[in-house]
């Protein structure tokens, strides 16, 4: 297994945040969903480079690092959008009508949930419960930077506000019909 | 927070939770007698804390309902076990129709820090970590920001409170992952090893985190301890209402009029909840059946309304009080849909370890499936029940599978003839009604 050069790969920035990560835990290995975490932030998703590098770093081997990385499904080891829109589609927003927000937006943005929008700015996703299922239907916004944002209690209105909100900042258009 | 009398009612958990979305900053959360639970306990020895405890009867607020003081005492002296001991609080909530535990830490993350740091004196950890979902990110903010705010007061840190006792707290971020929240499952996360439950025994207690005794308890269970401690085991076990003591964040999402969560006795019956706190049905709808506390209890029916919600109560009704957030099947949802729906969250959620979960959920699914779009056969329903018993207790290491089973056991029980009028209609009866979607703005 070619491993690419740790100090080469990872930046002085991202070797500094995990550095921080280490103090919490006993073992380098701990960290590592915290550095996957950071990474993400740092280049939006984890490559096979990226992932070969960090597990070098964490002294892991890469396919046990890789057995976490596709285990939490907000870890990316595919690229997305500078937007990531998260459908809750469990018990409560289902009952409040998911399935017609979940339609709407597939219309509007032209993806199907796992997708992400031509122009490469915007991915749709569904998602389990958020825990905010007196406000269902809920969706959540989630940044390359690994911010969140939620918005509730939507709409077929309030839903075409937000995805317009969206493209306006992020783009994802799509020309595909 | 919508209590309908905000004072009729003792409110230890919620007291300075307001309708402003901010966390209580330390300065205002120490004048509401905030951190004296912690002082007094630091007055009191360790054992003196949990004889306290397990006499309140506070049990697990995170579904299973295990007297929390008697978890604590399966902790082995030093002499039998030496080395660190860890606790972990479980805030890595995603039971679907759960959001109870997101509340108290974005509005009051005191009150979670308090009573983590008393439970960490009680069972002699100096290190705990905060075991939180990676979407709960204002939650995550909050709680930073006040570890931060309670070490700069003493109360985090090095000999808090000019006691011995030194604790320090830490935040891992999960990244959405239900496995995680069983309590094996997530002591391999926090190693940084894929989340697969292990075997019991030996229980966390005695061999959990880096192999030393570990508790895990969840974000409410905590937070009852600062009260708990302050007030004394007597006044806890007045606050409920039948048998169970002490007062628990209730919740209702569906078709009700005034869906959100309240603070209330432990043993308030489920009418009361549904239809004086949550406001009771939308204009139009009926109540068909109801989940008393998440998807993965049984479905109960509007004969059950009158029992108390208490963990033996709802036991003995052949469902289980979970985590206290009911949600609400109407008569123009299809229960056979949302049991689909529930099914499908548990198959994407299994983590593969288990035969009867890894194959029998997604075989679960694909029967609803076709049940659903009109292609079930007669012998169908026969083959659910079959493979929900084989994904019932005993068959798998941990508590998915046979959870996954509850609602859909109790659905075949209790909406039978819906199942049926799936076989007759040649798919969902309930496809072309409208009100079952979005609702107008």
């Amino acid at each position: 297994m070619k491993i690419a050069n740790t100090s080469e790969f990872l930046s002085a920035e991202e070797i500094a945040e995990i550095e921080r990560e280490f103090e919490i835990y006993p073992t380098r290995r701990a960290a590592g969903l915290e550095a996957l975490r950071i990474v993400q932030k740092h280049r939006g998703w984890v490559s096979d480079e990226a992932l070969q590098a960090l597990a070098a770093f964490l002294q892991v081997d890469t396919a046990e690092l890789e057995s976490l990385a596709t285990y939490y499904q907000l870890i990316f080891r595919r690229p997305v959008g500078k937007a990531v829109v998260y459908c809750c589609n469990s018990a409560s927003c289902w009952l409040m009508g998911s399935r017609d927000l979940q339609r709407q937006l597939q219309t509007r943005l032209q993806v199907r949930p796992g997708q992400t929008t031509d122009d490469g700015k915007i991915t749709l996703l569904e998602t389990p419960c958020l825990g905010d299922c007196d406000q269902a239907p809920v969706i959540m916004v989630g940044t390359a930077g690994g911010t969140y944002e939620m918005h509730r209690r939507l709409t077929t209105e309030k839903l075409e506000e937000l995805v317009n909100d969206l493209q306006k900042v992020y783009g994802g258009s799509s020309d595909e019909p | 927070m919508t209590n309908p009398e905000p004072h009729s009612v003792p409110n230890p958990l919620t007291k300075n939770i307001t309708a402003d979305n901010v966390a209580t900053p330390i300065d205002r959360y120490r004048e509401n007698d905030g951190y004296c639970g912690l002082l007094k306990a630091l007055e009191l020895s360790p054992q003196a804390v949990i004889d306290s405890v397990q006499a309140a009867g506070l049990r697990g607020r995170g579904g299973a309902g295990f007297n929390t003081g008697l978890k604590w005492s399966f902790v082995p002296d030093q002499d039998k076990v030496p080395g660190p001991r860890y606790l972990v609080c479980n805030a890595d909530e995603m039971e679907p129709g759960t959001f109870k535990d997101r509340l108290l830490m974005e509005r009051d993350p005191h009150l979670l820090l308090e009573g983590m740091a008393i439970a960490a004196y009680a069972i002699g950890a100096e290190r705990a970590f905060i075991f939180i979902r990676g979407e709960y990110f204002l939650a995550t903010e909050r709680l930073q920001r006040a570890i931060d705010e309670a070490r700069a007061a003493g109360l985090l840190g090095k000999n808090i409170g000019g006691n011995r006792f030194s604790l320090d707290i830490y935040l891992h971020r999960s990244s959405g992952n239900y496995i995680c929240g069983e309590e094996t499952a997530l002591l391999n996360a926090l190693e940084g090893k894929r989340a697969i439950p292990r075997a019991k025994p030996p229980f966390p207690q005695v061999s959990g985190l880096w192999g030393q005794p570990t508790v895990v308890n969840n974000v409410e269970t905590l937070c009852n301890l600062p009260h708990l401690i302050s007030h004394g085991e007597e006044w806890y076990r007045q606050l409920g209402r039948h048998k169970d003591t002490g007062t628990k964040l209730f919740g209702v999402s569906g078709r009700v009029k005034n869906p959100g969560v309240w603070e209330l006795p432990m043993g308030t019956p489920v009418r009361e909840i549904i239809e004086q706190y949550a406001g009771g049905m939308l204009d139009g709808f009926r109540l068909k059946g109801f989940l008393p506390g998440g998807g993965s209890t049984d479905f109960l029916t509007p004969d059950h309304l009158d029992l108390a919600m208490d963990y033996d109560v709802i036991g003995e009704a052949g469902s289980r009080m979970g985590t206290g957030t009911i949600t609400i099947l109407d008569d123009h949802s299809c229960p056979l849909g949302l049991t689909l729906n529930l099914q499908q969250f548990f198959a994407r959620e299994s983590c593969g370890w288990c035969t009867p979960c890894r194959d029998g959920l997604p075989w679960v699914v694909e029967i609803l499936t076709r049940l659903e779009s009109g292609n079930g056969r007669a012998q169908d329903l026969d083959l659910l029940e079959e493979l929900a018993t084989g994904m019932g207790p005993g068959n798998t290491f941990c508590a998915l599978a046979p959870g996954a089973a509850e609602p859909l056991l109790s659905a075949l029980k209790y909406f039978r003839e819906d199942f049926e009028r799936h076989l007759q209609y040649g798919g969902c009866p309930f496809a072309d009604d409208r009100r079952a979607l979005l609702l107008p703005a």
